[in-house]
């Protein structure tokens, strides 16, 4: 059991990765971006081609990966988002929709629909060896590392910098900003640049634990969308306990059966959602403030 | 000379014809009270003009420049700053982070934390307080000095006084004074008659969308101000 609640929490730190773009885009833009896990799969793709072509490792395939993400995620702000947020509230929701069933059949048809993984080299087989029945995997421990360094990070560029204060201005009044000389456009493409990019890192490191297909994005962006909800939406370090959460209920529930793996990270979410709905009532607030609380 | 310049502006809320063909000189250095009853669309005269809401129709140059068709964010760059009504601080930065958002325009100048600190001695103990925990007086404090972090050559103020208990009121236009006589061009939207004619340099008027009354506020009586101001005079109005 120890063992089952020590690998829940590392595994949070995965989903954790996973929810930061998409707690990030929620709170700067108001976008439920469902194409969040589709991004992630990208990356992991495009990680793949570098290591094919170039035979270099995974790691170092990141180098190239992810400053192409924070292009794409620019570039797909100023293009297809922006427009879609002019239009209305629901359409981004759309939108991402649409972008979800895109790029699963794009990746299908130049990657086929085979399973593929990407290798995690030494640290992926490595672990230490607490006591006969605790173990701790090396590649866990670092993507929890990561996950901590990337959310730690995002923090202090919200809280440390002028683009992190333009990010919360705009987040909180968008109209009000741009009459303080703010682009608030270019803001949300920043965001959503920062947003992409954290996506494909958390792509490339589910790829290396886990096998994939070009359709493995829309159940991790199941497991981001429980962690930021669990965590609190727009909340960054609430990302971190909200994976962190759903990890230990997920290894907590296959402990008990195996095939109750996703079922336990679905009761706490259902759990969580039911516990806010009746706080709520008691007067509590539905959306927390701004990004990064 | 002419700083701003405003021509035929049209300005609509959906049905609403809340601006029509307003047209509006504003000389450097000039101070301008707009005054009107509720309604009579002089804060969204003001919004139109700082890039917040498009207008439907008209003109509207600065400095010698058409920014009719450019957003809030570049006419800020230019040196236009709107201290909006309601104050519309951001609620969850911290007074010091609100002064600074404004450093985004990159208009630097006179005015830096330090300065509207020393312009704003209330707020010096209020720095790393969050906006939304200051008092009215405290937010509006904030709110003019952050307008100025742009370091603006037209500031547009609109009902800076409004919900400010009247000592306050007294203080934000000792501020203001101190303001006008360093030469800023402000255009100002106030429902106190007295203070508005005590300020500024001229006065204009508008009912209902239109400009009706116009002039040097030397010039012009209380009597001729108010009867514009409800509509009374219309015949006569210039």
């Amino acid at each position: 059991m120890i063992n089952a609640i020590l690998h829940g929490i590392l595994l949070g730190g995965l989903y954790a990765l996973l929810a930061t773009g998409l707690s990030l885009m929620f709170g700067v833009m108001r976008i439920i971006n469902l194409a969040h896990g589709s991004l992630a799969l990208v990356g992991a793709y495009m990680a793949f081609l570098f290591m094919e072509h170039l035979h270099i490792s995974t790691y170092l395939a990141l180098v190239p990966v992810l400053p192409g993400a924070l292009i794409v995620g620019y570039v797909l702000q100023r293009t297809l988002l922006e427009r879609s947020l002019r239009a209305g509230e629901l359409v981004p929701l759309l939108t991402t929709f649409g972008l979800l069933i895109v790029i699963g059949n794009l990746l299908q048809y130049f990657f086929s629909p085979d399973v593929h993984s990407l290798p995690s080299g030494r640290i992926g087989t490595a672990s230490w060896r607490v006591t006969s029945s605790v173990t701790i995997p090396w590649f866990d421990v670092l993507i929890l590392a990561v996950a901590v360094v990337v959310l730690g990070g995002l923090h202090l560029l919200l809280r440390r910098t002028q683009l992190g204060r333009e990010l919360r201005a705009t987040a909180s009044d968008a109209d009000t900003a741009e009459l303080m000389g703010v682009n608030a456009r270019r803001v949300y493409a920043r965001a959503t640049a920062i947003a992409v990019a954290t996506s494909a890192l958390a792509g490339v490191f589910y790829a290396m634990r886990s096998a994939f297909d070009p359709f493995s994005g829309a159940t991790q962006l199941i497991y981001a969308f429980e962690a930021v909800v669990i965590g609190g939406i727009g909340s960054l370090w609430g990302t971190l306990v909200g994976g962190i959460v759903l990890g230990v209920a997920q290894t907590v529930g296959a402990q008990i059966n195996v095939q109750y793996f996703a079922l336990g990270g679905h009761v706490v979410f259902l759990a969580v959602l039911i516990l806010r709905a009746v706080l709520q009532a008691g007067g509590l607030r539905v959306l927390p403030r701004g990004a990064g609380a | 000379m002419t700083l701003l310049s405003v021509e035929r502006l049209d300005s609509r809320h959906g049905l609403l014809h809340a601006v029509r063909e307003v047209s509006l000189n504003v000389g450097e250095g000039e101070t301008i009270a707009l005054v009107g009853a509720n309604g009579a669309g002089k804060s969204t005269l003001l919004r139109t003009i700082a890039g917040a809401h498009r207008p439907s129709g008209g003109r509207i140059s600065f400095d010698g420049r058409d920014i009719t068709r450019l957003p809030a964010h570049q006419r800020v760059k230019l040196g236009i700053a709107l201290v909006p009504e309601g104050r519309r601080l951001f609620p969850d930065l911290t007074v010091d982070e609100n002064l600074r958002i404004a450093t985004a325009a990159g208009r630097r100048g006179h005015w830096t934390v330090g300065e509207v600190l020393e312009a704003f001695p209330l707020l010096r103990p209020l720095r790393d307080k969050r906006a939304a925990s200051l008092s009215g007086g405290e937010q509006q404090a904030t709110a003019i000095g952050r307008a100025l972090m742009t370091n603006p050559r037209l500031l547009l103020l609109d009902e800076v006084s409004l919900g400010l208990a009247p000592v306050v009121v007294e203080d934000v236009y000792r501020s203001l004074k101190a303001l006008i006589e360093a030469g800023t061009t402000i255009v100002l939207v106030e429902q106190d008659l007295t203070r508005a004619l005590g300020v500024a340099s001229r006065v204009v008027c508008m009912l209902e969308g239109r400009v009706v009354l116009e002039g040097g506020s030397g010039e012009l009586s209380r009597e001729q101000v108010t009867s514009a101001y409800f509509g009374l005079a219309r015949g006569t109005a210039a």
